[in-house]
This record gives structure tokens, C-alpha cells and sequence, in this order.
């Protein structure tokens, strides 16, 4: 009886989180790169029971990305140089989302690369208005053509540029995922919100290389990529905590989650829902198995609702 | 849905060859459809899994036969049995036997030999017979003869320094054997395939590995140019048709 009554008692641990108006029903997002267009990881779990899905970054012209060795094992973590493989935004609408809304049915992220100004605002401008895709999420890590092929993320002019060109071809929420290889992270999280972006996303991977010792020679063909994993954590945490302490929109934690107990951190550091990347890599589960132990964490450290953590 | 009982026993795990283990596992092996799938192995320590090719299946243990080459496979060279490891299975392809012609001859070059013992068993299973052709560096590097031999079918051996068998590559033995095979199937080094498909005329598959980053089609790190597309190596693969395969 005794049992019953204390069963009872406990408080429901309600997982929802939002993101602005988009409601999630728990934080848990698989990143972009690394979870395709969802469906094909139906095969593993469904995948319905995921917050969101951020699909793989997305261009205007179909890519095929990289030479080959694109990836390279590192100590709790692994860098990769895909280089944005993908079909192009006209076949992902016609092709690759009519999938994905089969096996999911929450709120589609959808991430946008560019080589231009232009590039974005016209895969914006093209995703609009498909089913489910509630936020527009801008990667800002690829070169700018126009600009000697320092990459977007870098400059926070540059930055600002595209949040305003996008947001003039779109009504969805417009995040941009930051790049940690900059000098001051904050100054570029600010202009993003100043040139209107509604969320962010921090961070992206950090650049890296490996040398294999018998070849003398980097492991990755393109030589640097993006370095991620549960090594990254830390750094990413501190950026979350840095980012979200200075502006008013909401902010996605992202890098090295592999755990519930990192979720709830990445929360409490001033994230209002969590993507996880290489996580899902190692353990096609990963997710899943977050969500899964979410509430277990949750009660461990009294927290009744992860709405209370997140700013 | 994959069952995600990943929990394989380490039952055997020994030298067959100056730098290849042999590893026999125990675990579910029912979602294996095709010789040629693989496994990839989380090693303690290490972030990314390991590919390895299946050699064999029977029953609830599959077999598993690896070159030590790095840090990776040095770790699971020193694992003993009894010990146990989170595995991957049933993952790409495999090969078609669908369409083996009349003659196929199945062609491997070092650590190419397992899945080739893998389709050669199958091919057996369906009444068909299949010529084998193992190439190696020399005698020092041989693994797996008495496997092949066992299998009571036409088998030849191949050294580049005539140690054993004959002299030269795997496809000199087809044209000094007088060998008339109207499909292959290979596995090997690149440089080893790259040759095959050039000389060979008939139509066949070859099977291909890759640095991975996931092996189940989730991260495009091993995302090959096709004539038939884009294809991933780990899902899509890792065999592929001769004619599919575009080579530089």
C-alpha cells in the first residue's frame, strides 16, 4: 500500500521543451550529418518518439562532398570531412522529405549550407512552406565564395548578411548553428540575433587533423575536419553557457552529448533542447536510449519538467 | 526492426597467419541474409567501430578473420575468449549469387580471402560450383588454404614471389590454368581489383572496404562516385557490380 501510495505521488516528469513556439516533446534532436533524413534509421527504432529530426545540410545544386578518406578516429571522438554530400533541395523536397514525414511526424529542422548569400536565400526561400519543416536551421561553417573562402561563421558581418537575406524569403524560425572556430563566439551570437535570427544553435565541430605515423601523411584526403564527440563536450557546454547568458533567443546545445545526464547539463547550461551527433554513430540507439533515460536522470536530480531548466 | 542485442562472446580468438587472427563469436546471426555483410565491432577504448567481413556463420556463432593493422585491431587482437563485444551485425549487401553465370570463378587477395570462403560455402549450399583463386605476397602471408581446400572444389593459390602455387596474380593462374569462367566475384587490395576488372571481360562483383565513420548509411563518410550515382560503401556496399564501379 505503502508502495502504491509513494508510486503515486511521484511528480510525472514531463520532457516537453520549446523551442520559441515550436513545442518538442522532449529536447532530443539528432544533428544534422548525422541521422540522413531519419527514415533510413527506422530500421533500428521509430524514430517517432525523437523531439526533432535536423536532416543532413542541405545545398542548392546536389553535391557529392569529398575525396575519400573522409573520417578519422580520435580519442573520445572522430573527425569527419564529408564535405555536404547531398542530393540538392529540389530532390530533397521531392525525394528525400516524402520519406522522412512517412517515418516522422514531429517538427522537421531543416539545415541549409551555402556557398553564397544567394545560395541560402534560395534554398530557404524553396523549403518554405514544406509540411513539417517548422525551423530553418542556417550552417554557417562552408566557405563564402564571394568572400576569399573564409567561411561565414567566422565573420559576424557575414553572419548577419545571411540571417537578414533569409529572413526576407522566410516566415519560419531562423537559427543559425555557430562555428566554435572563432575568436569570440558571443560577438557572433549577437549579430545573429541582431540581424533578426530567431534561435541558435551552438556549436558546430570544432577543425582538427590526424597524421597516420606509418604514412606520414593526414588521415582525413581533405586533411582537417570537423573534430565532435563526447571530447568536445566541454567546450561546446561552455559555449551553450556563454551564448545563452547573452542574448534573448533560444539556443540548441549541441556537441558531445551522449547522455541523458548530458542533456540535462547542456539545459542547465542555458539550452532549450539538445541535438546529438556522433553519438548516433557509435550506438544507432543513441537517442532512443537518451529519451528513454531521461526521466530516470530527471528524478536523480529533482527535476520536474525540463521546461524549468532551459532560459 | 534490427534487434538491438548487440552482445557477442568472445569464443576463440587465434593466429592464422603472421598478421591475422581468427575470431569466433557467439551471438545472433539471424539477421545475415548474403555472404560478403559485415560486422563493425565497437572496440574498448576506441570511438569509431571496426568493419570486419564475415567468414562464416554456423549456427549462433559467426567467424570473423582480421589483420592486425592498427591500434584498433591490435586491441582486439589481445582480447581473450570469455570476453564479450558490442557488435554490429548483418550490416551492407553482401553478394548476389543470383547471377554467377555458369563458370564463376571467386577471386581474393590477402584479408580478402574471408568473405570469399563466406560466398564459395554459400555457392556450395545452392549446388553451385565455383573455381577459387586466393592470391598472396608470397607463402609468408598465406591464411586460410586448408579452409579453401576442405571445400573439395577447384582451388588454386597464386604467390607474386612463386613461393607456393604459381608465380604471378590471380588472374594469370585463369589464363595459364586455361580457365574459361563467364562471371567473377573478387575481394582484395584496390590495386588487386582495379586489375581484375581491367583484364577480366566478364561481368562480376567486387567487393570494396572503406575507412567508416557509423557503417549503417547514417554519415556519407564512405560515400563512393558510381556510374549508377552516389552510393554509400557501408550500406549501398560493400559489393558492388563491375560496371558500376568507376575507376581513376
Amino acid at each position: 500500500m505503502e508502495m502504491t501510495e509513494h508510486t503515486e505521488n511521484r511528480p510525472a516528469r514531463d520532457l516537453r521543451v520549446k523551442l520559441g513556439n515550436v513545442e518538442l516533446k522532449n529536447p532530443v534532436i539528432p544533428a544534422s550529418g548525422c541521422f540522413g533524413y531519419g527514415y533510413g534509421m527506422s530500421e533500428y527504432y521509430d524514430i517517432d518518439v525523437l523531439g526533432s529530426i535536423s536532416f543532413k545540410g542541405t545545398t542548392l545544386e546536389p553535391r557529392f562532398g569529398n575525396p575519400l578518406p573522409r573520417v578519422a578516429e580520435c580519442t573520445a571522438g572522430m573527425i569527419n570531412s564529408v564535405g555536404l554530400q547531398n542530393p540538392g533541395i529540389e530532390a530533397v523536397i521531392s525525394e528525400e522529405l516524402p520519406k522522412m514525414r512517412e517515418a516522422f511526424h514531429g517538427p522537421i529542422i531543416a539545415n541549409i549550407s551555402g556557398f553564397s548569400i544567394e545560395e541560402y536565400r534560395e534554398c530557404c526561400r524553396r523549403i518554405d512552406g514544406e509540411k513539417q519543416v517548422e525551423i530553418i536551421e542556417l550552417n554557417v561553417s562552408c566557405p563564402n565564395v564571394h568572400g576569399g573562402g573564409m567561411a561565414f561563421g567566422t565573420c559576424a558581418t557575414s553572419v548577419a548578411d545571411v540571417v537578414k537575406a533569409v529572413k526576407e524569403v522566410t516566415t519560419l524560425p531562423v537559427y543559425v548553428k555557430l562555428s566554435p572556430n572563432v575568436t569570440d563566439i558571443v560577438a557572433i551570437a549577437r549579430a545573429a540575433e541582431e540581424a533578426g535570427a530567431d534561435g541558435l544553435c551552438v556549436i558546430n565541430t570544432l577543425l582538427g587533423m590526424r597524421i597516420d605515423l606509418k604514412t606520414r601523411k593526414p588521415v582525413i584526403a581533405n586533411v582537417m575536419g570537423g573534430f565532435s564527440g563526447q571530447a568536445v563536450f566541454p567546450v561546446a557546454l561552455r559555449m551553450v553557457w556563454q551564448v545563452s547568458h547573452a542574448v534573448n533567443i533560444p539556443v540548441i546545445g549541441c556537441g558531445g552529448v551522449a547522455t541523458a545526464d548530458n542533456v540535462l547539463e547542456m539545459m542547465m547550461a542555458g539550452a532549450s533542447a539538445v541535438e546529438v551527433g556522433t553519438a548516433n554513430l557509435i550506438n544507432p540507439w543513441a537517442c532512443r536510449d537518451i529519451i528513454d533515460a531521461l526521466p530516470a536522470a530527471m528524478e536523480k536530480y529533482g527535476i520536474e519538467s525540463l521546461s524549468e531548466l532551459g532560459r | 526492426m534490427r534487434s538491438n542485442d548487440t552482445t557477442y562472446t568472445i569464443l576463440d580468438n587465434s593466429w592464422i597467419g603472421a598478421n591475422t587472427k581468427l575470431m569466433l563469436l557467439e551471438g545472433p546471426t539471424e539477421e545475415f541474409t548474403r555472404p560478403g555483410q559485415f560486422v563493425n565491432i565497437a572496440v574498448p577504448g576506441f570511438t569509431l567501430r571496426r568493419p570486419i567481413s564475415v567468414c562464416d556463420i554456423e549456427g549462433d556463432t559467426l567467424t570473423i578473420v582480421y589483420d592486425v593493422v592498427g591500434g584498433g585491431t591490435e586491441t582486439l587482437a589481445n582480447m581473450k575468449a570469455g570476453q564479450k563485444l558490442d557488435i554490429l551485425a548483418a550490416l551492407g549487401n553482401g553478394f548476389d549469387i543470383s547471377r554467377c553465370g555458369e563458370q564463376p570463378v571467386l577471386l581474393a587477395g590477402g584479408v580478402g580471402c574471408p568473405p570469399i570462403y563466406s560466398l564459395a560455402k554459400h555457392m556450395i549450399a545452392n549446388d553451385i560450383l565455383p573455381t577459387v583463386i586466393l592470391g598472396f605476397n608470397s607463402d609468408k602471408r598465406m591464411i586460410m588454404i586448408e579452409q579453401f581446400e576442405n571445400l573439395d572444389i577447384p582451388f588454386y593459390v597464386a604467390t607474386l614471389d612463386g613461393s607456393y602455387g604459381e608465380k604471378g596474380y590471380v588472374t594469370d593462374v585463369i589464363r595459364t590454368e586455361g580457365l574459361n569462367p563467364d562471371y567473377f566475384y573478387a575481394c582484395g587490395p584496390l590495386p588487386m581489383l582495379k586489375a581484375i576488372c581491367g583484364q577480366l571481360s566478364i561481368p562480376g562483383q567486387v567487393s570494396l572496404e572503406a575507412r567508416m565513420g557509423c557503417g549503417f548509411g547514417a554519415c556519407m563518410c564512405c560515400s563512393l562516385e558510381t556510374t549508377r550515382g552516389a552510393k554509400r560503401i557501408c550500406k549501398e556496399g560493400p559489393v558492388f557490380e563491375k560496371d558500376e564501379l568507376i575507376w581513376k
